[in-house]
C-alpha cells in the first residue's frame, strides 16, 4: 500500500506535463481554483486557529470580541497549564497509553499479518476475513459489553483496561496495510536466508522486521494518533481523575473552569501538539495508510 | 480499481503459493537431506510457528472485538444492572422496550438524518474540492496537509472549540455582527431548528478533509492515456471530468459512502462532548449510540443498554451487507473481470 504513497509525485508531474502537452485549457481555471483551494485551507484551519489564538488573549477581551485577534498576547494562559501538575499527569497517561498501544499493535500485527502473509495453511483465508470484517465494527458498538469484560477483568481504572482493547481495535487497519507489505518481500530472499540456513523465524526477525520498517511505520503512527484521541474507552473505563487521558481531561477542565474560556483553549490546544507533530513528520505516511486501508 | 488492487494482490499471492507448495518440498523442507521423520517434524514445526506467531493478535482480537459482541447478544437478555450474574431473564423484553419507546425513535430519525446529509453535503463538494485541487497548483503538498488538520485532531478538541464557538456570546456570533449580519446570529446549539445544522457543520468540516484525500488518491490512480486520448478527441475539460474522471473515480465514491455511512450509524462522541446526553435529545441531536450510553450505562441499566448495542450492531450489519452486495459488488465484480484480462 506504500506503493500508492510513493507514486503520488510521479504521477502528478506526468499530469502537468501531459496537461501542457495537450494544450489542455487549464489556465483559465487558475484563479478561481486558488481562490477555492485558500477558501478550503482557511475553513479547515481557522477554528484550529480560534483555539490556538484564544490561548494567548484575556477572558475579558474573549468576552467583549469572541471572534478577534489576541490585543496583547497573554503567555500566561498557557504558562498556567505548563505548571499544572494534572497537566502533565494526564499528558503521561495519554503517552503511556499511546506507545503501550503503538506497540502492541505494531508487535502482535506484525506476527500475524507475517503469518498470513507468507504461510499457506488452511484457514488463513479465515482469519483474514475476519480481521477484515473488524473494520466494519468500530469501537462504539461494542462499548457497552467490552466495559463489563473489561470489569470483570478487573482492570476498570486502569491503563491497561484502555491499552488492550485499542491493540484489538486496531488489529484489522494494521492487518490490512501489513499483509500486502509483506507479500511484497520477494521470495529470492527468502530463499538465500534459508540457504544461508536461516530458520523460517530467523528469517522473521533478521529479514522481514528491517524490511517492514516503512509498514510499521505507518500503522504505528495511525494506533498511536488513535490512542492519543480516543474518547469513548477512556470515559467508560477510567472514573479517576488521575488516571484520565488528555481527552477525558480536556473535557474535565473545560466543565470545571467553563469561566475561564481562554485557560480552557490553551489547555486544547496543548493537547493536541502531539497528534499534530506526528501528523505533520508522517503526513505522507498517514494519508498513504489510510487510503491503503480504505483501497485494500 | 479500488478493489483490482486488492484482487490482483490476491491474484499474486495465490501464484507464488501455489509454486511454494508445488516446489516448497525441495526449497523449504529438505534443506541437508529430505527425510521422512525431517519432514513430518518441520510440518509439525511450521504449525508450532503459525500459532505462535498469529495466537497472541487473534486471542486479543476474539477477546476484546468478537466477545463483546456475543455478551451484548446475552445480556441484552436481561434486566441487570452489571453486577454478578445476570439472572432476571426477560427474553425480548428490553427489544420491545426499545422499539416502543419514543426517544428511541427520535434517534433513529436524527441518524437517518446525519446519515443522508453526511452524504448530499460531503460528497459533491469533497469531489468539486478534489478535482480542483487535482489541477496544476502551486502549494498542493501544504494544501494537502492543511485540509487533513480537521481530521486529525481529537473529537473532544473539535466539539470543545467548536462548542465554544458556537455559543450563543461565542466566537461564531461574534464575526456575524463584525462583518454586519448580526440578523444571523442564533443560538446555534441549543435551537431544536438549528442545532442539527450546526452538528452538520462541524461534521462536515471535520472529516471532508478525509473524502477530499481520498479522492485525490482515487483520482491520481486513473491511467493518464485516457485523459490524452479525450482530449485528442476534442473532449472539453468539463466534458473529461464529466464521461471520464466521475465514472473511473466511482469505486473510490463509493467506498467513501460505505466509510461515511457506518460512521454516521456509529456516532457517538461529538454529540456527547457537545451536547451531553439530555441536552442532546432536547436540541434533536442525539443519537443511537448517545440513547445506548445514557439508557444503559449512565441510567445503571446494562442489560437494556446491551439490548440497544445489539440493535446498532444489527442495524449497521444489515446497511453494511445491502451496500455491499447491491452497491460494493459492482466494483468487485469490475475488478475480477480485470483480472483476468
Amino acid at each position: 500500500m506504500s506503493t500508492t504513497t510513493y507514486r503520488l509525485p510521479k504521477s502528478t508531474d506526468r499530469r502537468r506535463r501531459d496537461a501542457n502537452g495537450q494544450r489542455v485549457p487549464i489556465n483559465w481555471g487558475h484563479p478561481i481554483t486558488y481562490f477555492i483551494a485558500l477558501l478550503f485551507v482557511s475553513v479547515s484551519i481557522a477554528p484550529v486557529l480560534y483555539i490556538v489564538l484564544g490561548g494567548f488573549r484575556t477572558n475579558s477581551e474573549i468576552t467583549v470580541d469572541p471572534a478577534g485577534f489576541p490585543l496583547q498576547w497573554q503567555f500566561g494562559n498557557y504558562a498556567d497549564v505548563l505548571k499544572s501538575p494534572t497537566f502533565w499527569q494526564q499528558f503521561g497517561n495519554s503517552a503511556i497509553a499511546g506507545l503501550a498501544t503503538t506497540i502492541g499493535v505494531v508487535v502482535l500485527g506484525l506476527m500475524v499479518s507475517f503469518v498470513l502473509a507468507r504461510y499457506s495453511f488452511r484457514g488463513r483465508g479465515a482469519i483474514y476475513s475476519l480481521f477484515a470484517a473488524g473494520l466494519m465494527f468500530p469501537i462504539t458498538v461494542a462499548i457497552t459489553p467490552l466495559y463489563i469484560l473489561v470489569k470483570d477483568l478487573g482492570l476498570v481504572n486502569n491503563l491497561a483496561g484502555v491499552i488492550l482493547p485499542q491493540i484489538a481495535f486496531a488489529l484489522p487497519t494494521t492487518v490490512i496495510i501489513l499483509v500486502p507489505f509483506l507479500k511484497a518481500i520477494p521470495d529470492e530472499i527468502e530463499e538465500a536466508a534459508s540457504i544461508d540456513g536461516a530458520s523460517r523465524l530467523g528469517f522473521f526477525f533478521r529479514m522481514v522486521v528491517p524490511l517492514a520498517v516503512p509498514g510499521v511505520v505507518t500503522v504505528g503512527i495511525l494506533a498511536f494518533i488513535g490512542s492519543w484521541n480516543s474518547y469513548i474507552l477512556p470515559l467508560f473505563i477510567l472514573s479517576d481523575q488521575a488516571n484520565y487521558t488528555l481527552p477525558l481531561g480536556v473535557q474535565a477542565f473545560s466543565s470545571q473552569y467553563s469561566v475561564d474560556t481562554a485557560r480552557v483553549l490553551a489547555f486544547t490546544s496543548l493537547s493536541m501538539i502531539p497528534a499534530l507533530i506526528f501528523f505533520t513528520i508522517f503526513e505522507r505516511r498517514i494519508v498513504g495508510g489510510l487510503t491503503g486501508a480504505v483501497k485494500g | 480499481m479500488t478493489n483490482s488492487l486488492g484482487e490482483k494482490t490476491l491474484a499474486e499471492q495465490r501464484s507464488p503459493e501455489g509454486l511454494s507448495v508445488a516446489g516448497g518440498g525441495t526449497r523449504r523442507v529438505s534443506p541437508p537431506a529430505g527425510v521422512r521423520p525431517v519432514r513430518r517434524s518441520k510440518r509439525w514445526g511450521q504449525r508450532f510457528e503459525i500459532a505462535v506467531l498469529s495466537g497472541p493478535a487473534i486471542i486479543v482480537f476474539l477477546t476484546f472485538v468478537i466477545l463483546p459482541v456475543g455478551l451484548a447478544a446475552y445480556y441484552g437478555f436481561y434486566r441487570w444492572k452489571g453486577y454478578g450474574v445476570p439472572t432476571d431473564f426477560v427474553g425480548f423484553g428490553n427489544y420491545a422496550l426499545i422499539f416502543a419507546d419514543k426517544a428511541f425513535h427520535e434517534v433513529l430519525a436524527h441518524n437517518a438524518v446525519i446519515l443522508v446529509l453526511s452524504l448530499v453535503l460531503q460528497g459533491p463538494l469533497a469531489i468539486v474540492l478534489a478535482l480542483l485541487l487535482n489541477q496544476k497548483i502551486r502549494g498542493r503538498s501544504i494544501i494537502r496537509v492543511l485540509i487533513f488538520v480537521p481530521y486529525v485532531i481529537s473529537e473532544v478538541i473539535v466539539g470543545t472549540g467548536w462548542s465554544l464557538m458556537l455559543q450563543t456570546n461565542g466566537a461564531v456570533n461574534g464575526l456575524l455582527e463584525n462583518l454586519g449580519l448580526g440578523a444571523l446570529k442564533t443560538d446555534w446549539l441549543s435551537d431544536p431548528n438549528v442545532a442539527i445544522w450546526s452538528l452538520m457543520l462541524i461534521i462536515s468540516w471535520k472529516y471532508i478533509g478525509f473524502a477530499v484525500i481520498l479522492f485525490l488518491a482515487g483520482l491520481q490512480s486513473i491511467p493518464e492515456e485516457l485523459f490524452e486520448a479525450a482530449a485528442i478527441d476534442g473532449a472539453s475539460y468539463w466534458q473529461i471530468q464529466r464521461r471520464i474522471t466521475l465514472p473511473l473515480l466511482g469505486p473510490t465514491i463509493r467506498i467513501w459512502a460505505f466509510l461515511s455511512i457506518i460512521g454516521s450509524l456509529q456516532l457517538f462522541d461529538l454529540v456527547y462532548i457537545i451536547w451531553g446526553q439530555y441536552v442532546a435529545s432536547t436540541a434533536g441531536t442525539s443519537t443511537m449510540a448517545t440513547y445506548m450510553v445514557g439508557q444503559g450505562r449512565n441510567a445503571g441499566n446494562y442489560g437494556y443498554g446491551n439490548a440497544v448495542a445489539v440493535v446498532i450492531f444489527i442495524i449497521s450489519l444489515t446497511i453494511a451487507l445491502i451496500y455491499q452486495r447491491f452497491v460494493l459488488r459492482r466494483d468487485t465484480a469490475g475488478a475480477l473481470t480485470e483480472g483476468h484480462k
